[in-house]
């Protein structure tokens, strides 16, 4: 422990910002210490990038700021650009979160380093390139994977992150502000990323806020909390008692969230006929040619996938990115046709099937998507959006009761009937992933697939629409084939899960008894790097 | 959001819209009237410098200039118009099927394009006067060609974007095929996109019948044409400098106005989204 300096690394009193007339922060008043692990936390719009953008005084043109930010006693309200530019990089660090558009995608990554330093340091491009390469080796990427020359492209995700964070550390901030870094990242990765941060914040005594919307990240890495809702500052304190006693019904709300599994039903008898075969499916994509003479051998995605879902029975599908669950949903789906294998569908061939009986056929199975912006033709009204699969049937009900039959799922999934003259645009996320259910039930499917459909959502949201779900399977007898990179949603809705890793199916069974006895290496490496709330 | 710093942008739309208009309007009246008609010979008055009889004066022949301007207006956007139509109509539905089937179909259009843009289009609108004779038909033929590959690119790289929209894998869920979605959900929602592009288009177009009838391929007398008006005032330019100022003017003025507009409209489209 470091004893308390005199003066707070960061301290930020009554900040207020607004953008032209709309106020987004009001009244924010922070500390950090030197070592010390900040999580800013809050549900997206709570303003908390906004938060870190305005200590790096990184704010948008038309946003106005009152309040101060001091830095080691240092006021950086009202410094000139020109000031400023001094001290970002060299006084604060920042991590974005999308490790994708952070870094020059031409540049290599040691280069990338390199110039953050020169930028800031009067060293011979030798030096630069030397201390590059160790910060490189600090955050993780020494030998082959962390080659100064490679480019971004040849990166993963994760070693991408990795190389934003070297960035932000090259020159040995005092202050490193990390805007959900784990974010874009899966399970696995996220752990080795937050473990490095940890790492850095304590063995450089370096002040860290940690901006996330997970309570279960903030629970395992962070020192103290500041709980951020509507732009205000409602909770603060350290971490593990704040969490014990939370005042705020907001935060209440948002722990009770992280916490909850959805009522389910009893699981379907065993016996209970399947309604969804999938069997030995291969799918591979062309590579990149070598050269001119030579193919490169095709992108295995799927290799060899076979799965069952039964009646009424929810399946669980995860894995980490690139594993191909995306690739085995979309054959699932007959939106591309596979290499090999095939997909029974209510004891028909449905990969097989084409034009009549292909339409026929979709009629038993729908699918809700993982962008909740990106599912719907903006132009198209609500009542347009969800009685689009009418489409499916040969003989489409009249208007009267296509209309009554979008009202009563309207109802259903829990919006009002008047929402169908409404535009997708009017919508929150939340409320979009309901309509999104709602279009998939009206052709009264026998099984749903779930693309990530949760992932896009704020954790109260999200309990809400796996609760909603729950409930529909429970009155419809519904299947649903829920595919998601995140464990704790899958455990909380899923009788039976699969494992999926490079392509092929690694472990199945019953879900509580892959995560409380996981059999694959690569299981038990998932469930341990899953943050969880104790 | 709309702020001070917006302001100037919002002018420039509206003065292309304005400009627009009138030069448009301008082709309307110049149909059903004109001071005189503009075909009419007077060689006692030739030459004349812009005066209350002739408010833009007359050319060497005597005609009045503002009346040729009039009817001139007419060629210049009925061309560009119709060469825009022509693209249009072939180059979108090539750009959404290059991309909604993908692979061969798309680079066998691709590739079309491609050969259509390495073609100088002044040796294609040679080539095809040389084939049918020179001619405001012709020309509307030889722009209209070179607007397909702009419209095909444009349209099959929005088309792109919004088939990696889960909106559309909805659709195909649903049972739609590559054509109604096409129509139904891609083709709507790039309008925007087609509109700014018609718009610039249409300028070019105004320029491309100008520059063909300033070189002797495009409109043919007696049919007045501003490219034509320039070509004739152009040995004169000594004798009278304003003969060849007010067609040149019309061409400028017009082409800035379609600039501005198209602009404008670019502007609004990408902060909708």
């Amino acid at each position: 422990m470091t004893s308390a300096p005199p003066v707070p690394l960061l301290q930020i009193d009554a900040l207020s910002v607004s953008i032209g007339s709309t106020p987004i922060l009001e009244n924010i008043s922070l500390t950090v210490g030197a070592g010390e692990i900040l999580g800013l936390v809050g549900a997206s719009g709570s303003g908390k990038t906004l938060t870190a953008l305005a200590i790096m005084q990184l704010l948008p043109a038309n946003s106005t700021l009152t309040g101060e930010i001091r830095l080691r006693g240092e006021l950086l309200t009202g410094k000139s650009e020109s000031e400023l530019q001094s001290v970002r990089g060299r006084d604060l660090g920042f991590v974005f979160q999308e490790p994708l558009t952070a870094l020059n995608p031409l540049m290599q990554i040691g280069d990338q380093v390199a110039e953050t330093i020169r930028l800031h340091r009067s060293v011979s491009a030798a030096e630069a390139a030397r201390a590059a390469r160790e910060t490189l080796e600090l955050v993780g990427l020494a030998g082959g994977r962390g080659a100064p020359h490679l480019l971004p492209y040849e990166l993963s995700g994760g070693e991408r992150q990795r190389v934003a964070i070297a960035m932000a550390v090259a020159l040995q901030p005092p202050l490193l502000i990390a805007d959900e870094p784990t974010t874009a990242l899966d399970v696995v990765t996220q752990a080795h990323v937050l473990r490095l941060l940890e790492e850095l914040a304590h063995s450089r005594n370096m002040g860290l806020i940690l901006v996330t919307h997970d309570l279960a990240v903030v629970a395992q890495v962070t020192d103290r909390v500041a709980l951020l809702h509507q732009g205000e500052i409602v909770e603060q304190g350290a971490t593990a008692q704040l969490l014990r006693h939370l005042q705020h019904p907001y935060g209440r709300a948002l722990l009770a969230a992280a916490r909850s599994k959805p009522k389910h039903g009893a699981p379907p008898p065993a016996a209970a006929a399947s309604v969804l075969e999938v069997c030995g499916i291969v799918q591979e994509y062309p590579r990149r040619r070598l050269s001119l003479e030579r193919a490169a051998p095709p992108l295995r995605a799927v290799d060899g996938v076979s799965l069952t879902v039964h009646a009424g029975e929810t399946v669980g599908l995860v894995g980490e990115s690139g594993s191909g669950k995306s690739s085995l949903l979309r054959v699932i789906l007959a939106l591309e046709s596979a290499r090999g294998g095939e997909v029974t569908l209510l004891g028909e061939d449905f990969s097989g099937a084409r034009g009549r009986r292909l339409r026929r056929l979709r009629r038993g199975i729908q699918a809700v998507f993982q962008d909740p912006y990106g599912s719907f033709d903006p132009r198209w009204s609500v009542e347009r959006l969800i009685a689009e699969p009418y489409f499916l049937l040969d003989s489409p009900p009249d208007i009267a009761t296509r209309r009554r039959n979008v009202a009563a799922l309207l109802e259903l999934v829990g919006l009002s009937a008047a929402d169908a003259q409404r535009y997708p645009h009017e919508f929150s996320g939340g409320q979009r992933q309901r309509i999104a259910i709602a279009r998939a039930l009206i052709t009264e499917p026998a099984v749903i697939a779930f693309d990530e459909a949760v992932s896009a959502l704020d954790v109260l949201v999200r309990t809400q629409i796996l609760e909603l779900l729950a409930h529909l399977s429970e009155r419809l007898g519904l299947a649903y084939l829920f595919v998601s990179h995140d464990l704790n949603v899958v455990r909380s809705i899923a009788d039976r899960t699969y494992v999926m890793q490079h392509g092929r199916i690694v472990e199945h069974g019953p879900t509580e008894a892959i995560f409380t006895s996981p059999h694959h290496a690569y299981t038990q490496a998932l469930i341990a790097a899953a943050p969880i709330l104790v | 959001m709309s702020s001070a710093r917006d302001r100037p942008r919002r002018m420039g739309l509206i003065a292309g819209a304005v400009l627009t208009v009138f030069f448009v309007g301008v082709a309307v009246v110049g149909q059903f009237w004109t001071p005189y008609d503009p075909g009419a010979m007077s060689i006692m008055d030739k030459l004349e410098a812009p005066n209350l009889h002739h408010w833009l004066g007359t050319d060497q022949l005597g005609r009045d200039v503002l009346s040729q301007l009039l009817a001139g207006a007419k060629t210049s956007v009925g061309v560009a118009l119709l060469s825009v139509i022509i693209g249009a109509l072939v180059g979108v539905p090539l750009g959404l099927m290059a991309a909604a089937r993908r692979g061969a179909v798309d680079e066998l259009i691709m590739r079309g394009n491609d050969l259509i843009f390495a073609f100088p289009s002044l040796l294609l609108a040679i080539l095809i006067t040389a084939a049918f004779g020179p001619g405001a038909v012709n020309a509307i033929i030889a722009i209209g060609i070179f607007n397909i590959p702009v419209f095909a690119r444009v349209t099959r790289g929005g088309a792109l974007q919004l088939w990696t929209r889960d909106f559309s894998s909805a659709a195909r869920v649903a049972g739609k095929g590559l054509i109604r979605i096409s129509f139904e959900h891609v083709l709507p929602n790039l309008v925007g996109l087609l509109v700014v592009q018609a718009t610039i288009q249409f300028s070019l177009g105004v320029m491309a019948e100008a520059g063909l009838s300033y070189v002797g391929l495009g409109a043919q007398p007696p049919t007045p044409s501003w490219g034509r008006m320039l070509n004739e005032a152009q040995t004169l330019t000594a004798l009278s400098p304003t003969l060849a100022l007010f067609p040149g003017l019309a061409v400028l003025f017009f082409v800035l106005g379609l600039n501005l507009l198209g602009d404008g409209l670019r502007r609004r489209q990408e902060r909708s989204e």
